[in-house]
């Protein structure tokens, strides 16, 4: 039955359709598979139990006719939803067991929509890590590895455990959540798509806030349709969180393989790095030819403020994250370490359920808001934010429909290799994705090529705001031109 | 504010005269059924951590959303205050760690509050009026509370109120006195409770007021303050005042320097006391809540909720002036408490002229009814005599059915027994006797009984007095004195 598992996830929903196998066959499949790929490390929770009643009630509905979009189709959850019942810990040692007793608006959707839950995913403690090797649950391999080495790679982060899970084939998509390029980086990492919606197109209740004016949930799938099918899903206005959008969802599905003819497509120049690896610089090319190939209009692009992006999203992510964080106090849930009163018992409790990384922005975020530093840091980094909106909005006005960008400027490295004393090495990942989050658009990242070693390279797209269709069909174009990429099985 | 002050409000010290300048910052709990930014009921008195949803105890993953009639009422507060009201205004986070409040911040409003600039116009009982600026209205949270009373070495957490809608009311430093402070708190608590949002309830905490203290020598620039927090009654407000300004003064003269500090009342002890100073101080860093959109409405939003505004008090004394020709103080005393006010217009209502006797009336409800309450130490809601029978005790009076010392006596059976007070009056005698023939045959019978006090009273007309006397006595006081006072003369041919 193990095969079962290298269906793509438009490709199983088919064929429980057809009835050629049912949901818990499926998800019997997955549960082996999640098994056997421990070494993996990206479960930190596995729920077969409720996995399979959930994949019986799905089969109780085939056979009633009752099938929502997502029947029976078993997936991975990232640690930072809520689920009911179920161990929800952000991979942090200070949530410790906590089982919230509330499921997040956009795992309702999925469950409403009759998917079928696998278990928990690793990912970096409170999503602050590009690398997943901040978790608690210590860090998750990348199912890929360089040609002719056995050293263990990092699947990047924060969104690890799932990118990892669907590389692995050990669930048919995943959900994800993408501040800073928490979605795209890893599924770039990883050879597998990834979609970061445009803010306020999914619902933040009930997911762990890190910094809540960036924060955006979506999907790590094998597929860009698969993508776009869990998309669906999971997009959508909640009453609850003020700042979700109040507008239709769209079939995602019917934009993969819609002509892109005619599309201008813009290559900003600022994306043009020093010392940009040739690899890189050639898979770039080598998308924008695909893309002319299928009929778009490549032109140059200007997004002056770039540089800029970085440091302001550093200051902007920790601020927020500084005050998100300070509920975790040990006094109502989580882990408590006492003390000999209550100030010493918020140091002990949050010295020891804060990892290092955690700490550091804790930090760099209280620094930025402090009385004196806010207008120089704070302020200054807001107004950063509003000019590269406007870069973006021009290019937009322009005529632009879609800017194509690489995912990342390197792919997957070693764990252990960037977690030196400079924590900068580190953040420079996120160069190409963090500008996405500052505007609040959609970026999807789509497997492109390899690297020299063998590894798997991805292209970035970032759409108008609201416009995830366009990018399902431009990054389907460079996903017939590119292929598939799958890992060979090692673990 | 240099303005010159009245001698009056300055107080003297060991080296000369002083000035007293007070601001205020007044919490006052939102009138509504549930939280701020959550479903949570508002309820008071529930048992502990009864009335807590999930955002308000910041769970993981958990948002505010803002609770829309909470805006509603902070904007009618501001039409009631005269201010400016903005049609944007945005959510801060002011972050600190107290076990009281779960999120690790408060969701208040910094830079752009809902309400900006207004008045409120306060009378003192030396007929003196003050206009005191208000800066601003903004909404926030309440914290919950810290009990430490449970456990030897642990407290407990009360999240009922985290989360309960405040309006924070910040005033300017314009007044110059307790007695200002007391009239300001007390006029403020009156329009709050005549708009319906907030009921005023002191004792429960639902209007509190943080009260900065400063002096300084008449015309001479703003002296360090001191802020004393949550004051929870208008009487302690006015002594924590006394208190400070005197240690203030104290300091100063003995060749000191105040320290900007945060101070509590002792309501025992009648005296104030340092919490933590300036170098104490939170460094709360306020940031936009990213949770939160701008709060922004439309001018109609506005202008609806104006219309349908009830009468404030201000408006009200004017009109009781105006159209039934109170005196002012009656006026204000009237529409100090919305209950007085309500009971008096409940009592005009059942009158059958009020237009002839308003004023009457007024007369009645202050003198009669309030003085006998307050001598009872009872409030307006329990007392025994209703507006309806008030209202037909004065239309005796006013059609001359009864007089007013019969009216007291009236009064004081229908307070004591109750009844109806016309039904009374037919049942018990009482009516003023207006029957010309009969006060005519008693001013006869006394004239002709007593020919030499005629003779006397012929010779020295201040006599009539006896005549009248004993003509009213014969008829158990009921005869109308004017009508027996006319008859005499004519009979005397005075």
């Amino acid at each position: 039955m193990t095969d079962l598992t290298s269906l793509t996830l438009a490709e199983a929903r088919d064929g429980l359709a057809k009835k050629s196998f049912t949901s818990l066959d499926l998800t019997d499949a997955h549960l082996a598979a999640m098994e056997q790929a421990r070494a993996l490390n990206a479960y930190v929770l596995e729920t077969p139990d409720q996995a399979r009643k959930m994949a019986r009630a799905a089969d109780a509905r085939i056979a009633k006719g009752e099938s929502g979009p997502l029947n029976g189709l078993p997936l991975g959850i990232k640690d930072l939803f809520a689920t009911e019942g179920t161990r929800t810990t952000a991979c942090s040692r200070i949530l410790g067991d906590f089982k919230p007793p509330y499921e997040s608006t956009v795992t309702s959707q999925l469950w409403r929509d009759g998917a079928v839950m696998l278990g928990k995913l690793n990912n970096d403690e409170f999503a602050m890590g590009s690398s997943n090797e901040t978790s608690c649950f210590g860090p998750v391999v990348n199912p890929w590895r360089r040609a002719s080495s056995d050293a263990k790679l990092v699947p990047g982060g924060s969104s690890g455990g799932s990118a990892s899970a669907v590389a692995a084939s050990l669930c048919l998509g995943a959900t994800a959540t993408d501040t800073g390029g928490s979605i795209r980086q890893p599924a770039a990492f990883t050879g597998t798509v990834g979609i970061k919606p445009t803010y306020g197109r999914c619902s933040r209740w009930g997911i762990v806030a890190f910094a809540s004016s960036l924060d955006q949930a979506g999907p790590i799938a094998r597929t860009v349709r698969d993508a776009a099918i869990l998309m669906r899903s999971m997009a959508g206005h909640d009453p609850k969180d003020t700042t979700s959008v109040d507008r239709p969802v769209p079939d995602y599905e019917a934009a993969v393989g819609k002509s892109v003819k005619g599309m201008k497509i813009g290559i900003p120049k600022e994306y043009r790095l020093d010392g940009m690896p040739a690899e890189i610089e050639k898979l770039w090319t080598q998308g924008a030819d695909w893309l002319k190939a299928a009929g778009a209009e490549l032109v140059e692009v200007s997004l002056p403020h770039t540089k800029y992006a970085l440091p302001a999203y550093y200051i902007v992510a920790p601020a927020e994250a500084s005050s998100n964080l300070a509920r975790y106090d040990g006094v109502r849930y989580g882990a408590r370490v006492d003390g000999r009163n209550i100030a010493e018992m918020y140091e002990n409790t949050r010295a020891k359920g804060f990892g290092a990384e955690v700490r550091r922005r804790v930090m760099i975020g209280t620094y930025v808001l402090s009385a004196g530093y806010y207008d120089a840091y704070y302020l200054r980094a807001q107004k950063v934010r509003t000019l590269i909106k406007k870069d973006f909005e021009d290019c937009y006005a322009a005529g632009v429909d879609a800017i194509l960008t690489p995912a990342t400027p390197s792919a997957a490295f070693g764990i252990g290799e960037k977690t030196g004393a400079d924590p900068i090495e580190m953040y420079l990942n996120d160069i190409f994705t963090v500008t996405v989050n500052m505007a609040g658009l959609p970026g999807i990242a789509v497997p492109a090529g390899k690297d020299a070693q063998g590894l798997p390279l991805g292209l970035q797209l970032i759409g108008r705001p609201f416009d995830e269709e366009t990018l399902v069909s431009l990054g389907e174009v460079i996903e017939q031109a590119a292929g598939r990429f799958t890992p060979e099985r090692w673990w | 504010m240099n303005a010159p002050v009245k001698p009056s409000k300055l107080i003297k010290g060991a080296t000369g005269d002083w000035e007293i300048v007070i601001g205020l910052e007044v919490h006052a709990q939102v009138t509504s059924n549930a939280k701020l930014f959550s479903g949570a009921s508002t309820a008071f008195g529930g048992d502990p951590n009864s009335h807590v949803s999930l955002v308000d105890a910041a769970m993981p993953g958990m948002l505010p959303v803002i609770n829309e009639e909470c805006v509603r009422q902070a904007v009618r507060t501001g039409l009631g205050l005269n201010a400016q009201i903005n049609l944007r205004s945005v959510f801060d986070r002011k972050n600190y760690f107290y076990p009281d409040l779960p999120q690790g911040y408060q969701i208040s409003q910094y830079k752009s509050p809902i309400v900006g600039e207004g008045e409120v116009v306060i009378d003192l009982a030396d007929g003196e009026s003050v206009a005191v600026g208000i800066e601003r209205l903004h909404l926030e949270q309440d914290a919950g509370k810290s009990v430490h009373d449970q456990h030897a070495d642990m407290s407990a957490i009360d999240l009922n109120r985290s989360g309960v809608a405040l309006m924070e009311i910040v005033s300017r430093p314009d007044m110059r006195s307790a007695d200002q402070a007391k009239a300001y708190v007390t006029k403020l608590r009156s329009i709050l409770r005549y708009l319906g949002t907030c009921d005023g309830d002191m004792e429960k905490g639902n209007l509190r007021a943080d009260v900065n203290v400063s002096v300084r020598r008449p015309g001479e620039a703003f002296g360090t303050r001191c802020e004393i927090k949550n004051v929870n009654s208008i009487r302690f407000i006015g002594q924590a005042i006394d208190y400070e300004a005197r240690r203030q003064i104290e300091i100063i003269e003995d060749g000191g320097s105040i320290d900007q500090e945060t101070r509590l009342f002792d309501p025992d002890r009648g005296e104030t006391r340092s919490m933590r100073s300036k170098e104490e101080a939170h460094d709360y860093r306020y940031f936009p809540d990213p949770d939160l959109l701008p709060l922004e409405f439309p001018q109609a939003f506005v202008d609806a909720l104006k219309a349908d505004l009830p009468e404030l008090p201000d408006q009200k004394k004017a009109r009781f002036i105006a159209d039934l020709g109170l005196t002012p103080y009656d006026a204000a005393v009237l529409v100090s408490e919305h209950e007085s006010a309500n009971f008096y217009e409940a009592v005009l209502t059942g009158l059958a002229n009020a237009g002839r006797d308003g004023k009457l009336a007024a007369n009645w409800v202050i003198n009669e009814l309030f003085g006998r309450l307050n001598k009872e130490s009872r409030d307006i809601a329990t007392s025994p005599v209703s507006s309806a029978q008030l209202a037909a005790i004065v239309d005796l009076i006013g059609e001359g059915t009864i007089s007013g010392k019969i009216a007291k006596e009236l009064f004081e059976i229908v307070w004591t027994e109750g009844g109806d007070p016309r039904e009374l009056v037919e049942t018990r005698g009482m009516k003023q006797v207006t029957d010309m023939g009969a006060i005519e045959k008693a001013v006869d019978d006394i004239v002709a009984a007593n020919p030499d006090k005629v003779a006397q009273a012929r010779a020295k007309p201040q006599m009539i007095g006896w005549f009248v006397g004993q003509v009213m006595k014969a008829s158990g006081g009921k005869a109308n004195p004017q009508a027996v006072n006319d008859l005499l003369k004519a009979k005397l041919g005075l």
